[in-house]
């Protein structure tokens, strides 16, 4: 595994929660699993710059983001990461089109437009609104949106919570579509063993704000009686 | 056969649009800080812009009388740059315009404060400086919420009365409005001309709430 994401003894109090972690990511798709409440959330907020940490360093391919002893903090527009937040904050008021393009950078070719629109099948929604989308739709949008930035990390969170079960069944083979050929760093936050399984390679697992363990998602999670997959529990 | 006073139409008209066009740009701007900043003093400040609608509008024209006349604080100011305000036109817009500022700056926060912060944020992750997304998220999704708010100044600026008559007087052709006029109509025993007014006033005053009401539905829905 190459590292690619650090997190030096980063500490966010938020009222009495507070947050303590210390890890590093690698370059593929990781998991970030946890009940709720666990600071899933407020991590990413962290990683994107949205909340600012009260301590510790984070370091993205060899890039200080955020050093609290020198002060340094790279605003989230700076920072390259795409985040697909859990509601998904597509813009109400403009069209899909318009959505995609808020992102690109300038000068960025069609070929890979129409290759992230091919991918995630969303190429006859560029007229719609948001409002006009259904919920599997809005999904792929927003994912699109995230990558037609070109970010260097993406963070998606609890990207199937809300979704049906069947539609969470149609949504998991594009994500690994996107895994496989667009090979972008993802953290994906999810309290879904089953779809942590299906799409990462490693975990981190986050509980009352600690990382309880790290490793790969066949060394820490372990198939069920029933069909799918549940955490192993650590001695 | 009543007649109308063109002349008060048209100030009062120009007038309220002038102090709402004023009003706009540092009412929104003000309005985003009350929504979005947390700073000291926001209280207070959210006190002052509240107070010319609660305060009787003779006291804020007297007050602003005493700042803007010859010996005030800002009159004395404007007076060595020969700008005369008090008993002009421009009397007329000032008063007007600080009448109708709570208005749209507290329809403007309700709006401002609508806009959901996670889009704001995802529009910055997406690379947006804070003026993108302010020009391109925030302004375009509060701007029903904005515009009704302008359009209610509007008609409380074409109502003014208490204020404007103490700053800027009552000189029938230079800074009578209609609410003065009407007020003058009836002084008079005009009764007839006061009447008429009193139906363009209406008018107008229900036309600009109605339009203010139907922004709003639309947003709702």
């Amino acid at each position: 595994m190459t590292p690619f994401l650090e997190l030096r003894g980063v500490a966010v109090r938020l009222g009495r929660f507070r947050l303590e972690i210390d890890a590093v990511l690698s370059d593929g798709w990781s998991a970030l699993f946890g009940p709720s409440g666990a600071g899933k959330t407020t991590l990413l907020e962290v990683i994107t710059g949205l909340r600012r940490p009260d301590a510790g360093r984070i370091i993205m391919n060899g890039h200080m983001l955020f050093d609290a002893a020198s002060k340094k903090n790279v605003p989230p527009r700076r920072r390259g990461i795409g985040y697909v937040p859990q509601d998904l904050a597509l813009f109400p008021h403009l069209t899909v089109r318009q959505n995609l393009n808020y992102g690109r950078p300038p000068g960025d070719g069609d070929e890979f437009f129409t290759g992230v629109l091919e991918r995630l099948e969303i190429g006859s929604l560029l007229a719609q609104k948001p409002d006009a989308l259904s919920g599997g739709e809005k999904q792929r949008v927003a994912l699109a949106r995230a990558l037609l930035a070109r970010p260097a990390l993406l963070l998606l969170d609890e990207p199937l919570t809300g979704l049906d079960g069947p539609l969470r069944e149609r949504i998991i083979p594009f994500l690994q579509r996107v895994r496989d050929e667009f090979r972008v760093p993802t953290l994906y936050v999810t309290h879904s063993a089953d779809e942590a399984v299906a799409l990462c390679g490693r975990v981190v697992v986050l509980e009352a704000g600690r990382m309880m363990s790290e490793g790969a998602v066949h060394d820490l999670f372990v198939p069920r009686d029933s069909p799918g997959w549940r955490l192993r529990v650590l001695s | 056969m009543a007649s109308l006073d063109w002349p008060a139409i048209f100030l009062s008209l120009g007038g309220a649009l002038l102090a709402v066009a004023l009003n706009l740009v540092p009412g929104v701007g003000i309005a985003w800080l009350l929504a979005r900043r947390k700073w000291p003093g926001k209280a207070v400040v959210e006190t002052i812009v509240t107070l010319p609608l609660v305060m009787p509008p003779v006291a804020t024209g007297l007050l602003l009388l005493e700042l803007l006349g010859r010996r005030g604080w800002i009159g004395h100011w404007l007076r060595a740059v020969n700008i005369d305000i008090v008993f002009t036109w421009k009397a007329v817009v000032i008063a007007m315009a600080v009448m109708s500022f709570p208005f749209v700056v507290r329809n403007a926060r309700v709006a401002l404060e609508a806009v959901s912060t996670r889009v704001e944020q995802v529009a910055a992750t997406l690379g947006a400086s804070s003026w993108r997304v302010a020009w391109t998220v925030t302004l375009p999704l509060a701007r029903r919420g904005i515009v009704a708010g302008a359009v209610m100044a509007f008609a409380r600026a074409l109502g003014e009365f208490g204020a404007t008559i103490l700053v800027a007087g009552n000189i029938p052709g230079s800074t009578t409005v209609i609410s003065t006029s009407i007020y003058n109509d009836i002084m008079l025993g005009h009764d007839a001309d006061a009447d008429a007014l009193i139906a363009v006033s209406i008018g107008l005053a229900f036309a600009a709430i109605l339009a203010s009401e139907l922004l709003l539905r639309e947003r709702q829905s």
